[in-house]
């Protein structure tokens, strides 16, 4: 005699919440990343204009020139919601420690040559500003943005450039064995040193860019696609041949961050190019202009840090324009 | 269940749920039955997952190994590597 053990299956009456199914289908189970985003921002019967900005609406289309039919079709590729992202970045953080913690136990800082050192510390140490200006950007880009599904993004874009420049800091301190000197000397070199001004005026132009879409592509595209390939990866490079490979371990945080935003960033732009005409000669006219713009601006840091500065600039700017063409643009 | 059908159990869970997905992608034949807290996904003679369908659906790389974290049972002869997992039946 066999005993036949019967399950009941019970069909869930619904996968999903109503707007949800709406969007992806009856009968689908949707994913966590989906129900956290779709159409979570207020879209009707706003009480009345903010006061601080009356010409519109608290959350408003109208904020950029760009033209989308559904603001909901910036998805983020890496389908960040709040608690995958926070345990992501958790993991990332745990191996940062452990790279921090293998330096000071091996004491590799005293075999980098001191004039690495000093390099670093003058040259390096005042992306701590700029970092801070990209968090500003960003939370700019929380407010003035349409849409949940890229409103969030930002919101953990700029969580992550804080962390960037909290890492530089500890960077820094590091190297000078607690010294907080350096902070303020690396201050000093962002608001007088000479080759620093040209970034310094390209990020705080930004700032005062009313157009939000505009900022995201300055920011997060085009001065992020010189300034994190020129420190976190060439230069790093030089530096290994020249026994500072320390750097690289600490700056690991911030070059895997800057690979795995950049298929967000490269995302967005492609929606939006693809959306209409108009759209994809209103970006590439941006990022026309601020190529320019950040062309010099690099070249003056380049010049401090690497063997062949023109050259090098040269390169990143050339794979910035590959990487736009490829996502829709005419550069 | 007839000889020729490889068959994949999988924990109904937010990590199998993409994994369903990339093999309902490069798998026409393949039936998916919804079971009560498991997943039953059937297809004859042989079933794909693909890494790099995977790795288009979350975005990020993903390594085959991963399916073992959901796997309650299977059947067929598995060929797995770094870019793909495998069941079939040789005859």
């Amino acid at each position: 005699m066999t005993l036949d053990i019967k399950s009941i299956d019970i069909q869930p009456k619904r996968e999903t919440f109503g707007h949800v199914a709406r969007r992806i289908g009856e009968g689908k189970a949707a994913t966590r990343y989906e129900e956290a985003t779709y159409d979570l921002q207020a879209t009707h019967n706003f009480h009345y204009r903010p006061t601080y900005n009356p010409k519109y609406e608290l959350y408003d289309t109208d904020k950029t020139a760009i033209k989308m039919e559904d603001w909901y079709k910036f998805l983020d590729p890496r389908q960040y919601y709040y608690s995958n992202y926070v345990m992501t970045r958790a993991k990332q953080q745990e191996v940062a420690e452990q790279n921090f913690t293998f330096i000071e136990k091996r004491d590799l800082l005293s075999v980098m040559p001191q004039d690495v050192k000093n390099e670093i510390l003058n040259h390096v140490l005042p992306l701590r500003h700029y970092e801070w200006g990209a968090n500003m950007n960003n939370l700019q880009l929380v407010s003035e943005s349409y849409g949940a599904a890229f409103a969030s993004a930002s919101m953990f874009h700029a969580e992550d450039r804080l962390g960037n420049a909290q890492y530089i800091t500890r960077i820094g301190l590091m190297i000078s064995e607690n010294e907080t000197d350096v902070l303020d000397n690396s201050k000093e070199a962002w608001l007088n040193d000479a080759s620093w001004q040209p970034l310094r005026k390209a990020l705080e132009d930004s700032f005062v860019l009313e157009d939000w879409f505009e900022l995201h592509m300055v920011q997060n595209i085009i001065m992020d696609g010189f300034i994190q390939p020129l420190f976190f990866n060439v230069y790093e490079q030089e530096l290994n041949a020249r026994g500072g490979s320390a750097q690289g371990m600490m700056s690991e945080f911030i070059t895997t961050w800057y690979e795995e935003s950049s298929k967000w960033t490269d995302k967005t732009i492609e929606v939006a190019s693809s959306e209409s005409e108009e759209n994809a000669q209103l970006l590439s006219s941006w990022a026309i202009k601020y190529i320019e713009i950040m062309e010099e601006a690099t070249l003056a840091l380049a010049k401090n840090i690497v063997e062949n500065p023109t050259s090098t600039v040269a390169t990143i700017k050339e794979n910035l324009i590959n990487r736009l063409n490829k996502n829709g643009l005419k550069v | 269940m007839s000889q020729n059908n490889v068959m994949l159990v999988l924990q109904a869970n937010e990590e199998a749920r993409p994994m369903v997905e990339a093999i309902q992608k490069d798998n026409q034949d393949a039936i998916v039955e919804n079971q009560p807290a498991m997943i039953k996904i059937t297809s004859p003679g042989k079933l794909v997952i693909k890494a790099e369908t995977m790795e288009e659906i979350i975005g990020r790389e993903w390594d085959p190994q991963e399916l073992q974290l959901v796997l309650i049972s299977l059947a067929g002869n598995v060929d797995e590597d770094y870019d793909h997992f495998t069941i079939y039946w040789d005859n």
